[in-house]
């Protein structure tokens, strides 16, 4: 493994060499290791690329890594990720992604994941998106992460991207059953010139359903970002979205919360706030002996973690 | 010892504020500023900390002249300021806050020392964001706590009292009687509170722009605490501070 591979793998996952548990690792698009666990089988589609993961009913604690690297320019990785959760597990997924370039030309990672929770199923889902390395070249990622939730099952999803990734564009939609419930953090940074555009589209479509979106985001630079979420409630459910978008410099947001409710029983919020930093919050830290660069790069790190 | 001469202050529709205001506080001691709305005690407070800047006058801390220091640079040469509308920070906790201001990782029990010195549990709040999940009560004790933390030469508090509910005013009051207690470096508490006047060494009463009175509470008792000055004396707020 060479050592641009090792350090995206490790800025994007627990890597510290090896990984606990269940793993395929995918470097330039192929596969560069895996490991199954005997809960957790990991396999190859037969249809197109990508991973088929097939995890156990009652499979409990356990964790599986699947992270793809693009580590240099002329790459466009496409590949499909499924993921078929037994019913009443309780697992980990950290899928991370990573595109590195030196030589001008553009590296992209198109990652589609599909979900399917089985009943009363649990998941934590991480991803963090990360552009490194040199040049004019292009990073690119496109995510696109679809969740079918049947009922009572769990989804919590983290997802970052902090700087380096010059274009994304992620679409997440979720179907969720009776009692099923999605929470889902989103942490952006962009910079320069980059550009990132989210869309997520959820539809609760079982009684006592429940999703939880929740956005925050820093635009600097001459960079731009636009948010979209639809959430739709076609029974007796409750959710809630928050857009929040600190703005610095030349950046812009674009932000468009969309609540549908077509139930009497469905009870919809959202929130949404953009703004640069207020000069109190600066003043506040200036007092505890800041400067106020210092100020500001706290205040955005505070923000985003 | 902080010393001001001479200094004046102006809104920027020339409304004067301060107006050739001279003071000096004296080191490890309790000073109130007191006196009535609008005459210069916030501003005084602010100009001290740097937050504002004087249109003529001298500040100097220990003989150095501090005047054209901006709020950073008095804020390490030991200047405090705990805000009358303490500022709300999605994301960052109780606990950073506070490490922020001490300038390095806390150990978990001086959080809690800290924290419980203005009547909260570390366990129930360090982890909080400081943000509007929080009361009015409650940001303004940790306001306290982040300026306690910093073990500053000089702080000052600008109306702690301000904008709080009465339970939480009665649990405030008591911490800065025990932070009185326990004296270290200079305080300057702006307040209109009889309360807090009686616990300081000095009381200075600012009026259009100027010290008009100063002196120990004893000798200033007849006209802040008993002729037409004094503020009347909340029932309902001495019942709880008594009860």
């Amino acid at each position: 493994m060479d050592n641009i591979t090792k350090m995206l793998l490790e800025q994007i996952s627990d890597f510290n060499g090896e990984y606990k548990g269940a793993y395929n690792i995918r470097v330039d698009g192929t596969c560069a290791g895996r490991q199954s666990s005997e809960n957790i089988i990991i396999e190859n589609k037969t249809d197109a690329p990508g991973l088929v993961i097939k995890i156990r009913p009652g499979t409990v604690g356990e964790s599986v890594s699947i992270p793809a690297c693009v580590t240099h320019g002329d790459i466009d990785d496409l590949v499909y990720n499924d993921f078929f959760v037994g019913e009443n597990s309780d697992i980990t997924i950290v899928a991370g992604c990573g595109v590195h370039t030196e030589t001008g030309e553009p590296a992209r990672h198109n990652g589609i994941h599909r979900f399917i929770l089985g009943k009363g199923s649990k998941v934590k889902y991480v991803e963090k998106h990360i552009g490194t390395g040199s040049g004019d070249g292009i990073r690119s990622i496109d995510p696109v992460t679809e969740i079918i939730m049947d009922e009572d099952s769990v989804m919590e999803m983290e997802t970052s991207q902090i700087g380096g990734v010059d274009d994304s564009n992620r679409l997440t939609s979720a179907v969720l059953q009776k009692g099923a419930k999605l929470f889902v953090r989103e942490r952006l940074l962009t910079e320069n010139r980059q550009k990132a555009k989210t869309d997520f589209k959820i539809e609760m479509n079982g009684e006592g359903s429940g999703a939880d979106v929740i956005s925050r985001s820093v635009a600097k630079g001459d960079s731009y970002q636009s948010y979209h979420s639809v959430i739709i409630g076609n029974a007796p459910c409750t959710g809630h979205t928050e857009c929040d978008a600190i703005i610095s410099e030349n950046g812009i947001v674009d932000a468009a919360p969309e609540l549908c409710a077509r139930n009497e029983d469905a009870a919809l919020i959202h929130e949404a706030a953009i703004g640069k930093i207020a000069g109190e919050q600066i003043l506040k830290l200036r007092t505890l002996g800041m400067t106020e660069e210092e100020a500001q790069q706290t205040i955005i790190e505070g923000f985003l973690s | 010892m902080l010393r001001l001469e001479n200094v004046s202050w102006s809104t920027p529709n020339g409304i004067k504020i301060l107006d050739g205001l001279s003071l000096e506080i004296p080191d490890n001691r309790l000073t109130v500023i007191t006196g009535p709305n609008g005459g210069g005690k916030t501003t005084l407070a602010k100009i001290i900390a740097g937050i504002e800047m004087p249109a003529s006058g001298k500040i100097y801390l220990d003989d150095r002249d501090i005047t054209d220091l901006d709020v950073t640079q008095r804020a390490n040469l030991g200047v405090s300021f705990a805000f009358q509308q303490p500022v709300r920070f999605k994301g960052i906790t109780v606990r950073r806050l506070l490490e922020l201001a001490y300038g390095k990782k806390m150990p978990e029990s001086m959080v809690c020392d800290v924290l419980s010195r203005v009547g909260l549990c570390a366990r129930d709040y360090s982890e909080r964001e400081v943000n509007a999940t929080l009361s009015g009560g409650e940001i303004k004790r940790i306001e306290i706590a982040s300026v306690l933390s910093r073990h500053s030469k000089l702080s000052i508090f600008d109306e702690p009292e301000a904008g709080i509910d009465l339970w939480s005013f009665t649990n405030l009051i008591k911490a800065f009687e025990q932070i009185r207690e326990n004296l270290k470096g200079t305080l300057i508490i702006i307040s209109h509170q009889e309360r807090i006047l009686r616990i300081a060494d000095t009381i200075v009463v600012i009026s259009n722009g100027k010290v008009s009175q100063m002196g120990a509470p004893e000798e200033l008792e007849d006209s802040l605490f008993g002729g037409r000055n004094a503020v009347a004396p909340c029932r309902k707020q001495e019942a709880l501070l008594n009860g």
